[in-house]
């Protein structure tokens, strides 16, 4: 994980924070909307997979123990990092989070040619999809951090290099005794 | 953004207010969300809890009967491919299908036969005599039924004999179908308890008596109508006890099959010969031919020993239906197929549907009384195609897909539902009751997804979020009425059963002699047929 940060324009700022509160915004609904709805299980969707890891998620599946620990670990992962994302808190290790997240939901759910799923996709994909992608972006949100200039990082942050916003736009990375000078 | 601004504190002490304003940024947007989140929530839980008041359906969970007691003894008659399956269901497999259901599971996490088997309550019961008339099945049974510690079961030559033994207390009847009222009723008559396969019987004389014995003797008679215990049953009575349904007009039932196990194709066993097979003994009341395997191994697709579709598959959906509606024995029959998919020698149809009226019937109403009255029940079958078309019971309110899940959808043009359909509270595409015995809870209105992943397998049904067989929940309710001598426990007793055989059995008569068959509900007699007539096909 990168501690010093990189600089960016007002215009790249306000891009990454938007990224990242849309993604952080979407999984926490997920968690919670999982959450609220009782006897929600992850096992239907395991039972489902395709492709190369089908057999590991379905073993998965096939596990009620195992089931207990992967349902607690998805809502409650969804929700610490839709959290961390909107509230800019440890975000970089949210995405990463995230990410992980993300590619178990692709590879359990590959859009391979020839294979159907149990519940119909909304749109036409081919190997790619919105999983993937939106790992993807979340790729760019934990190797582009926002969270020490707009989140609750900004108040822990002060030991490590800060970018500032020039003037101008553009921001430059500057030591915490200068920029206390 | 100018500058970030935050390393250059405003005043002498505290956080400088751009750094607060721009730490504290997700916060107004964490308040939305939990806002948007908690009205959402608040909006589904609303209309869920309308729906539910309106409907007032309750998912039942039975109580498992108790079983205490001294061990009933058990004699098995019939151990081919069902005979198998029902000791199963009673706790005894024989040894080669233990070690092929372990190896199953043990490459196949999710293969769930062997977990199933091995949690199995104990009934408390003995096998002590295995009867069958090929020599093969009948080591087999004694295998299954051995248990450590024990005498083995002892192999009776005949079921007479094994009905003289003081050491039977109760028989399980898996035969061909023209063997099950001979040995249903002599067993009544000698005062044992009886558990028998569909079709309950194979003519319409042998029907009324094996009724009048069981009524004498008082035995508890079961008929194998095991998706009278499946959960989602018993919460479909309650769907049709509250009306939910309006005025059900149509029902549609079918089967769809498509390779030859289902065609009733079954092997036949490399050591069957009439050194090993009793023919005489399989014969029993059908014609004087000789030896034939395939007649044995296949008797489904021949009218001396079995019924068909009829009393294979036919039975049971019928069934299914009469333990929701207890319409009981249709008013007319007519029936109409033929031989299309299996050409090979089988008497049988292999496609064939059924259309039974009920022209007095009714489940209710949501409209004006008079107006509506009387029910169609179609079951609809074919050998040479899969395509899974579901149970639908068809209202005018709105329509069920029952299976081991249940579905209600509204009707677009319902009277009941026409305010929540107008307010947009329910859809006609959408579920307005789902429920999934599977699932420790999310009754109520569900998704799509819900729909989707649905178990669609009616071997097993749930008790308290567990699969279990549901034929062994059968055979339990049976033992339970056993061993607490109440004949009323049994979910499919002979009335039920007489009920099943009647109606199946003036469908196979309707297409042997090609025209629509009537009862007469007065003196529970086919009308327009005569006893020579029935005769002359085999079903007097």
């Amino acid at each position: 994980m990168r501690t010093n940060n990189p600089t960016y324009s007002t215009g790249q700022l306000s891009a990454l924070v938007i990224l990242r509160m849309l993604i952080g915004w979407h999984l926490l609904y997920e968690g919670v909307a999982k959450l609220w709805s009782s006897g929600w299980s992850a096992a239907g969707y395991l039972n489902d997979s395709a492709g190369l890891f089908a057999g590991m998620f379905k073993a998965m599946a096939g596990s009620e123990g195992l089931m207990t620990v992967v349902n607690f670990l998805n809502v409650w992962g969804l929700i610490l990092i839709g959290l961390g994302l909107i509230l800019g808190l440890a975000s970089r290790w949210a995405a990463l989070g995230g990410v992980v997240l993300l590619v178990l939901y692709y590879l359990s759910h590959p859009p391979l040619i020839g294979v159907q799923y149990a519940l119909p996709s909304e749109g036409n994909y081919l190997w790619v999809n919105k999983n993937l992608i939106e790992a993807a972006a979340l790729l760019v949100v934990m190797l582009f951090p926002t969270e020490h200039i707009v989140g609750l990082a900004r108040f822990f942050g002060r030991k490590s290099a800060q970018p500032v916003v020039t003037a101008s736009g553009s921001t430059q990375p500057v030591s915490q005794e200068k920029a206390h000078a | 953004m100018a500058d970030n601004g935050y390393n250059k504190p405003e005043g002498n002490s505290g956080i400088p207010r751009r750094d607060l304003l721009k730490g504290l940024a997700g916060i107004p947007l964490l308040g939305l969300f939990g806002a948007g989140a908690w009205s959402k929530q608040t909006y589904d839980k609303k209309i869920q809890e309308q729906i539910l008041k309106e409907l007032n359906i309750e998912a039942a969970v039975p109580p498992l009967p108790d079983l205490s007691g001294d061990p009933v003894r058990i004699g098995i008659i019939g151990f081919g491919i069902r005979g198998k399956q029902l000791m199963r269901a009673l706790g005894f497999a024989t040894p080669d299908w233990k070690k092929e259901m372990q190896k199953a599971a043990a490459q196949n996490p999710n293969d769930k036969r062997w977990e199933t088997f091995a949690t199995q309550d104990n009934l408390n019961l003995r096998v002590t005599g295995v009867c069958d008339v090929f020599d093969v099945r009948a080591e087999e049974a004694i295998a299954a039924g051995t248990v450590d510690g024990q005498d083995p079961p002892k192999r009776f030559r005949t079921y007479e004999e094994m009905l003289a033994s003081p050491d039977i207390d109760a028989v399980v009847i898996a035969t061909p179908d023209h063997w099950h009222a001979p040995m249903a009723t002599a067993a009544a008559l000698a005062g044992k308890h009886v558990y028998v396969e569909k079709c309950m019987t194979h003519k319409f004389g042998e029907t009324y008596a094996l009724r009048q014995a069981v009524q004498d003797s008082g035995i508890i008679f079961q008929v194998g109508h095991q998706h009278r215990q499946t959960q989602s049953f018993l919460t479909a009575m309650d769907v049709i006890k509250k009306n939910v349904l309006g005025h059900v007009s149509l029902i549609q039932t079918n089967t769809n099959r498509n390779d030859d196990n289902g065609a009733w194709q079954y092997p036949i066993h490399d050591q069957a010969s009439p050194q090993t097979i009793d023919w005489q003994q399989f014969l029993g009341n059908a014609p004087q031919i000789p030896f034939n395997a395939e007649h044995f191994f296949r008797w489904r697709k021949w009218w001396p020993y079995g019924t068909g579709l009829a009393g294979d598959l036919l039975t049971h959906d019928y069934d299914r239906i009469n333990c929701l509606l207890q319409m009981g024995i249709p008013d007319s029959v007519i029936s109409s197929g033929g031989i299309y998919t299996h050409r090979d020698g089988r008497e049988v149809p292999d496609v064939w549907q059924v259309v039974m009226e009920f022209p007095d019937y009714t489940t209710g109403t949501s409209q004006e009384a008079g107006k509506e009255k009387g029910l169609t029940f179609m079951y609809s079958a074919t050998l040479g195609n899969q395509y899974n078309r579901g149970t639908l019971l068809m209202g005018h309110d709105a329509t069920m897909e029952l299976g081991n899940t249940l579905f209600v959808y509204p009707d677009a043009r319902s009277t009941r539902y026409k305010d929540m359909l107008g307010n947009d509270l329910v859809k006609p595409d959408v579920p307005l009751y789902a429920y999934n015995p599977s699932s420790k809870g999310g009754d109520g209105i569900t998704s799509a997804t819900a729909a989707y992943f649905a178990n669609k397998g009616l071997l097993y049904t749930y008790r308290d979020g567990k699969r279990v067989d549901s034929t062994h929940l059968h055979m339990r309710e049976w033992l339970a009425a056993i061993r607490q001598n109440k004949p009323d426990l049994v979910s499919c007793g002979i009335n039920e059963g007489f009920q099943e055989a009647i109606s199946a059995l003036m469908a196979c008569a309707s297409y042997k002699l090609g025209r629509r068959i009537e009862w007469d509900r007065e003196t529970e007699r086919v009308k327009n047929v005569t006893e020579e007539e029935l005769g002359e096909v085999g079903m007097a």
